[in-house]
Order: structure tokens, then C-alpha cells, then sequence
């Protein structure tokens, strides 16, 4: 075993971010080279730690060396993995489009790149870097509270970074919001420990028992996670917070910070409070769901500006997140529903930056983003409305793309499963994606014969927004490795009997 | 049912946390809100502590280690809200959150 | 501006509000009733904390529960303390202080007389986190209760070190204990896994570096923006922050 083997990458992952944040603080002229260094540094734990996880199977890692249920736990599983090589490939397209977003003089969306955004954004973004690393590796609850509260403030100092009337009173919302449900979290917690004396995840699942004190923990806790991840009908705070962000702030909310809540969700329900969810929470669950791709996909048809429609897109698209709630519930098809809900959040995590970021390229190019007046636009950036493009396609769900792979796999859970309501919801949800990407799309192929005056934009920046694409389309093309992943980390309660 | 010592201040704890609920949601003003979850906060923390004053011989430590923690977690948050809340003040010229978003392209 | 912060009257009593407050007693009601099915003589952990006390390097069990088994929590926690300080910092900048006259003799003198002693009971709470209730986060909020007296007082000479100290002093807390974690797992242990002989030891000297992160820190907060002048950042500006 050599080193390589060896080593605690998960720490690094944690670490690596932390310190990047207090020496983007202190070197602030250094700090997009000291960002984009540590995102590499980063990726490259998490593929290590990827390679420890596929040869030896779930670890853990007992910090202080007291072990459960003193001390804290962390844990590496495949899950964990997959959400943490999400961040990581997120993080390096973003920061590297970041560090040419603040740089160029007036791209902020039209107003003036101020030295202080600049300077700030950095130790923020190293800070939420670091948040969500920890947070998809703990395996304890109360950690999580406080990972949820370094990602909490974090992402909100992001959202207000852009200093408009708009933005402050957006991120102010943000703010309220992210911090009671962080208090209904916590309370949750304090009530599983005043039952069971413990607050590690899997000490835990043993040890619940269905009755008052599971069931109010559960209500507590998911409450808590459903308004910090923008469920229907609580999704009111995120699209004027993600809307009136600057750019790759815009991406890391939509594709990352929301998807953090809806993972400790996930392994709430399946791992800790397997024995007291019942069918009909399932349900109610589902139907948030359902309400939130029918009325998301609907305001953003109805958007006159690109930003809120990608936002409102963001919206329903995590309603799809929740069909794996009653999807699971029947045996045969659980882990069919739990892959594909996982895929999901891969595929949609790449097209929404990508979607964000070339947006934010034909935002600062044509000096606003009215959709009714993009004409002409396809003409001065192919790159990025490819970019849209092939996210759209992503988002549709229609092949090649990851997320093709992943409705496909929900279809398949809800008709193996005879539950035709959520299979023609699904349907639908795609059809009105259709009708909002083609929207935007049919007044940007719209072809100018006098090309209007556009302000360049950098090529990183392009390039980045194509990438992310090209990236969520491969995602349809390559599947099986990450499938192969998912069903390693399922947790117990998805397998039927007998299987492994 | 008999009210054991710690069950007083833990419902009290619970209490205090609808209270602060309750305000959170109702009240406009900002620093009625920003208070409102100091108290729900404080709520919190007071369950916390009485569930750690059933143990015998010694209060459980590891409960005040927590409320340790969110203590200090709760002084960032309200620091945080507050600075926030002022430059919506001086940006809008109100202490409430505005009705309709506004979106400047 | 109309009234003094604009003040609204927002009692007005509507069905909506009623029905919110009817929801939240029915749903506080089912909370406080699972509550009393909680285990009435639960001793919790601390049984295993006290057990392990001896190899935890302090004498004081939540001293050991807070920076020692689950000093990985407060590790993060320092890192909340630090992200507040830059999230105020970038969205707010400092006013200065309304008044401008001079600090009364009064005033003066009591400040003279408090602060050094505020300072000295900030290091006994210290030290005495050891043995008993104590350590760096209550030293700490005494610390920068001594700061923002002096800022309250308008003390002439009272200011903040220049920009460049005052960020150094910040990250000190956060620094110390990333060193101190990492460096431990150089002899082959896990992070934060302090050596037996030297975990007091080690433990006093994260909490004499958060100690002086969490008062400037705190008095930050206090002052909630960041200084005057730091807009640009292609100099690093040495200006203090003058209580004006």
C-alpha cells in the first residue's frame, strides 16, 4: 500500500479549502491563483479518495481518534464521493470562470466591477468550498448543523456581493430563511439526542425506534432541509436571491448549495428514519415535488428575463428530486428511484452552471438579459448559446445527455412500479422544459442583419460555460461507472432482500 | 405525570421556540425578525441544557459543548443579519424586506 | 426617511396572522407533548466523558467535549467566526461614530480603571478553562467587551491595529488550530488526535490564539463594517480604524 493509498485524503478536501480562505483573506491580489490551486488540489483529493472507496468499500474516519459516540465521525461512501466529485468539477469551471468574471472591467452584469467584490468573493467561495466538502463527508448530525451554517453564510455574503437595492434584499431573505431552518435542523437533533444519546448517523439508525419523539425529530428535521432546499411551496427565497447574483455565484447556488440540504435529506430518510417514514409522508413528499416542477416550469415560462427564468428552472427541476421519495417506497424499484435521483443531481448540477454561465456571458454581452430582445446574439456568441443549448438539452432530458439518463431511470422506477401519475408528471415536466429552453433559444437564433454594439467577452469565459455542457452531455454517454458507484452506497433499506 | 425539574425548562425551551416562530413569520420589521430568531435560537439551547441537567452525577457535557457552539454560531448569524439589515435600510430607505423583488438587470 | 429606522406598525391582527399563530400553537403543542415522552434519567454521554477524561488532557469535562472529542465542531465553528467577519465586511461598510466630542473624565477614568482589569479576567477565564467553567470563547466575549467599551467611549488614542495586523489577528484562531490538527497526524495519528502527554498543553495554546481571534472577531461584528478605507485593493491599505 503506498502512500497515495494511504493517505486521509477526506481530510484534504476539507482542509485544503479551509486554508485557502484565510490566505485569500490575507493575499488578496493572490487570491484567484490561490482559489483556482486549491480547486485542483481538491479534485485531485476527492480522486483519490474516489480510488480508496472503489477498492475498499465505505470508510471511516474517526477525527481525534475518539470514535463514535464521543467523538465525531467523518464518512467516505459512494454517495459521498459522487457528491464530492460534483463540487469539485463544479468548483474548478467556476473558479476559473470567476477569476476572468471579476477581472474584466465591466462585467458584473452592466455595473462596475468593484475591487471589493473581487476581493471578497474569493475567501467566500474557498469558505463554501469547504462547508460543503465537510458536509458530504460528516456522519454526525450536529456537524452537519455547522457545516450547514458555514455554508449558509457563506452563500448568503455571496448572493449580496453584487450590492444592488435587489440583491441586498434578496440575500436579507436568504439570510432569515437559511437560518430557521438551520434552527429547526438543530432542534431536531437535540431531540434525537435527548432520546438516544448519540447524534452519529449510523449509531443512530439503529437505535430509532417509529413513536412521538421520531416522528417530531423527522418533521423537525426535514421542515428544516425542505425550506433551506427551496422545496415547493418554500421556494419563494431562491429566484430573486439567484437571479440578482453575480454570475458564478448565480451557478454555485443553483447546482451546488440547494443540492447540499436535499442530500442530508436523502440520507435522513433512507439510513436514520428507515424504520418511521410511512408511505404517506412518501407521498406528501412527492407531491411537493410534483408542485414544484408544474408551478416552477410555469413561472419560468412566463419570465421576461433570462436570470429568473433559470432560476424559476431551478425550481421545478428540484421537484424532480423529491418523485424519489414515493418512487422508493416499493421494493423493486427502489434502488432504480434512488440511482436515478442521484444521477439527476449530477447531470442537473453540470447543466445548470453551464446554463448560468453562458447566460451570464449573453447578459454581459448584450448589456441586459430580456429574452424578447436577444436577437442576433447567436451570431456574436455561438460558444455560449451552445452552451444554453446543450444544457437545455440536459434539462429536457432528452438523449444523449445525463439528464436523458436520469428521467429515463425515474421512468422506469414509476412504471415498474404502476405509479402512472408520477410517470406522466415526469412527462410533462419535460414537455414544459421544452417550451421554456426553445423559448429563449427562438429569439437567440434569431438572425440581426446589423449586428447591435455587444461588449466582448472573455474566451475562459465561454469556454468554461461549453465545457460544463459538453460535460452534461457526456454524462448520458458514460454512464455506468457512476451507476456502478451509486449501487456500492445505496443505503440497506433500498435493496430488496437478497440483493447486495 | 409528574414534572420532573428538566422537563420544565425544556418545555420552556420549546415554548420559546414557537414564540420566536411565531414572530419570525408575523412581523415585518427586520430587527423584530432578526430578535425573533435569536429567541427561537435561545429556545433551542435552553432544551439543550435541560436535557443535560438529567444526568447524574455531572450534567452531560456534551449537550453544553453544542450550546457552546451554537451560541457562538448564533452571535455570527445575528452580526451577519444585522450588517445586512442595515444596507437594506440605507439601500431601500426601509427596515422591512420590499413587497415585490425588484430585479435590477 | 419618515420615522427614526422606519418603524412600521405591523400588529395589525388579520385572519392570516391568526391562522399562522393557531398552525404554530397546534404544532407546538404535538412538540411539547413528544417532549414529555422523553427518558426522564438519561445520563447521555456522560459517563464515557468522564471516563476519558484523564486522557483528554484537561480536567474540565465541556472544555473536553468542546475541544477535544468534538473539537473537530469547533474547529468549524472558528471558521464560522472568521466567515461572519468577511460576510459583514463585504456587504457593509463602517460608520463611523456619531459623537465626536471628546470621552468625559468620568468616563475616562472608569474606563482606565475596567479595561486593564476586563483584560486580566479575560485571561484568568483562560487559564481556568482548564479546571473549571471557563476557556476561550468566554475570555473571548470579555475580551471584546473591553473593545467595544473603549469603542463605545470614544477613548482618544483607542484604535485598531492597521488593516494588515487586524486581519492577521483574525485568522490567528483559525491558523493555530488548522496547524495544531494537521500537525498531530505528522506521528501517524488521525486529525486532532492530540498526543496524550501534551494534549493540555496543546489545547491552551489553540485557545490563547482563539482567544484573540474571537475578541476581534466579536468587536468586528460590533463595528459591522469593514474600514474606510479599504475600497481598493491593489494597495494594501495600512489605514486604521480611528473611533472617530
Amino acid at each position: 500500500m503506498t502512500l497515495w493509498d494511504t493517505a486521509p485524503w477526506l481530510i484534504w478536501s476539507i482542509v485544503l479549502p479551509l486554508s485557502a480562505g484565510i490566505l485569500t483573506f490575507l493575499f488578496r491580489r493572490a487570491a484567484p491563483w490561490i482559489g483556482i490551486i486549491t480547486t485542483l488540489g481538491s479534485a485531485v483529493s476527492v480522486a483519490a479518495l474516489a480510488g480508496q472507496v472503489t477498492h475498499a468499500g465505505p470508510l471511516r474516519y474517526s477525527v481525534g481518534g475518539w470514535g463514535v459516540p464521543l467523538g465525531v465521525d467523518l464518512r467516505a461512501d459512494g454517495l459521498s464521493v459522487l457528491m464530492l466529485g460534483m463540487s469539485a468539477v463544479i468548483a474548478v469551471a467556476v473558479s476559473v470562470y470567476a477569476s476572468r468574471y471579476f477581472s474584466d472591467s465591466d462585467a458584473t452584469d452592466k455595473h462596475t466591477a468593484q475591487a471589493h467584490q473581487r476581493a471578497y468573493f474569493w475567501p467566500l467561495w474557498m469558505f463554501l468550498l469547504a462547508g460543503l466538502n465537510g458536509l458530504f463527508l460528516a456522519a454526525d448530525i450536529f456537524h452537519l448543523y455547522v457545516t450547514l451554517e458555514l455554508l449558509g453564510f457563506a452563500a448568503v455574503s455571496l448572493a449580496a456581493l453584487a450590492g444592488k437595492r435587489a440583491a441586498v434584499a434578496a440575500a436579507m431573505r436568504y439570510l432569515l430563511v437559511s437560518l430557521s431552518g438551520s434552527l429547526f435542523f438543530l432542534f431536531g437533533v437535540a431531540i434525537l439526542y435527548a432520546a438516544y444519546a448519540t447524534v452519529d448517523l449510523t449509531a443512530l439508525a439503529g437505535k430509532v425506534q417509529p413513536g412521538p419523539l421520531a416522528w417530531s425529530a423527522l418533521a423537525l428535521m426535514a421542515a428544516g432541509l425542505l425550506i433551506k432546499g427551496a422545496v415547493f411551496p418554500l421556494h419563494f427565497w431562491l429566484p430573486p436571491a439567484h437571479a440578482n447574483a453575480p454570475t458564478p455565484v448565480s451557478a454555485l447556488l443553483s447546482a451546488l448549495v440547494v443540492k447540499a440540504s436535499f442530500y442530508i435529506l436523502l440520507r435522513l430518510w433512507f439510513e436514520l428514519f428507515s424504520t418511521v417514514v410511512t408511505p404517506a409522508a412518501a407521498s406528501f413528499l412527492g407531491l411537493l415535488g410534483a408542485g414544484a416542477i408544474l408551478w416552477g416550469s410555469a413561472q419560468a415560462l412566463n419570465q421576461t428575463r433570462l436570470k429568473l427564468l433559470v432560476a424559476y428552472s431551478t425550481v421545478a427541476q428540484l421537484g424532480y428530486l423529491m418523485l424519489v421519495f414515493p418512487l422508493a417506497q416499493h421494493v423493486g424499484s427502489a434502488l432504480t428511484a434512488w440511482s436515478a435521483c442521484i444521477y439527476f443531481v449530477l447531470a442537473h448540477a453540470c447543466a445548470k452552471t453551464a446554463m448560468f454561465l453562458a447566460v451570464g456571458n449573453i447578459a454581459h454581452a448584450a448589456g441586459h438579459d430580456r429574452i424578447a430582445e436577444l436577437d442576433g446574439i447567436t451570431q456574436a456568441l455561438p460558444l455560449s448559446v451552445a452552451a444554453f443549448a446543450l444544457a437545455g438539452i440536459s434539462l429536457i432530458g432528452l438523449p444523449p445527455s445525463g439528464g436523458f439518463i436520469a428521467k429515463w431511470m425515474l421512468l422506469q422506477a414509476a412504471i415498474s412500479s404502476g405509479e402512472w401519475g408520477w410517470a406522466t408528471l415526469i412527462l410533462a415536466g419535460s414537455l414544459l422544459a421544452a417550451a421554456y429552453v426553445m423559448r429563449v433559444l427562438w429569439h437567440a437564433f434569431t438572425q440581426v442583419a446589423v449586428a447591435r454594439p455587444l461588449h466582448r467577452v472573455p474566451r475562459t469565459m465561454e469556454w468554461s460555460a461549453l465545457a460544463l455542457s459538453l460535460l452534461a452531455v457526456l454524462l448520458g454517454l458514460m454512464a455506468a461507472r457512476p451507476v456502478e458507484l451509486l449501487r456500492s452506497g445505496a443505503p440497506v433499506s433500498i435493496h430488496a432482500p437478497g440483493q447486495t | 405525570m409528574t414534572l420532573e425539574p428538566y422537563l420544565l425548562y425544556a418545555l420552556a425551551g420549546v415554548g420559546l421556540f414557537a414564540i420566536g416562530l411565531e414572530a419570525l413569520i408575523a412581523r415585518a420589521h427586520l430587527l423584530r425578525k432578526i430578535l425573533a430568531l435569536n429567541v427561537m435560537g435561545t429556545g433551542v439551547f435552553l432544551f439543550l441544557i435541560a436535557i443535560a441537567y438529567r444526568s447524574e452525577p455531572l450534567a452531560d457535557p456534551v449537550p453544553q459543548a453544542m450550546v457552546l457552539t451554537g451560541i457562538v454560531v448564533s452571535v455570527c448569524a445575528t452580526g451577519l443579519a444585522l450588517a445586512l439589515a442595515h444596507r437594506v435600510q440605507t439601500t431601500t430607505g426601509r427596515m422591512e424586506l420590499p413587497e415585490n423583488d425588484e430585479f435590477d438587470a | 426617511m419618515n420615522a427614526p429606522d422606519g418603524i412600521t406598525d405591523d400588529t395589525h391582527l388579520t385572519w392570516l396572522r391568526l391562522m399562522i399563530s393557531l398552525l404554530v400553537l397546534v404544532l407546538t403543542g404535538a412538540l411539547g407533548w413528544a417532549v414529555c415522552s422523553l427518558p426522564a434519567n438519561s445520563t447521555g454521554l456522560t459517563v464515557s466523558a468522564l471516563a476519558q477524561l484523564p486522557n483528554s488532557g484537561v480536567l474540565n469535562p465541556v472544555t473536553a467535549a468542546v475541544l477535544n472529542y468534538r473539537g473537530y465542531d469547533t474547529l468549524l465553528e472558528i471558521a464560522v467566526l472568521l466567515l461572519a467577519v468577511i460576510g459583514v465586511w463585504s456587504v457593509a461598510k463602517e460608520e463611523p461614530s456619531a459623537a465626536l466630542e471628546p470621552v468625559s473624565p468620568v468616563l475616562f477614568s472608569f474606563v482606565r480603571i475596567v479595561i486593564p482589569l476586563m483584560i486580566l479576567i479575560a485571561g484568568y477565564l483562560l487559564w481556568i478553562g482548564s479546571f473549571a467553567p471557563g476557556g476561550a470563547f468566554q475570555g473571548g466575549a470579555v475580551l471584546a467587551g473591553a473593545l467595544v467599551l473603549l469603542r463605545l467611549s470614544n477613548v482618544e488614542h483607542a484604535s485598531w491595529p492597521s488593516e494588515v495586523w487586524l486581519r492577521f489577528g483574525l485568522v490567528l484562531g483559525l491558523s493555530v488550530f488548522i496547524v495544531v490538527a494537521v500537525g498531530v497526524m505528522a506521528g501517524g495519528g488521525k486529525l486532532l488526535e492530540y498526543p496524550r502527554a501534551h494534549a493540555g498543553i496543546l489545547i491552551l495554546l489553540i485557545e490563547s490564539a482563539a482567544l484573540i481571534s474571537i475578541a476581534l472577531t466579536l468587536a468586528a461584528l460590533f463595528v459591522g463594517g469593514r474600514a474606510l478605507g479599504d475600497e481598493d485593493s491593489s494597495s494594501e491599505s495600512e489605514n486604521g480604524v480611528r473611533p472617530q
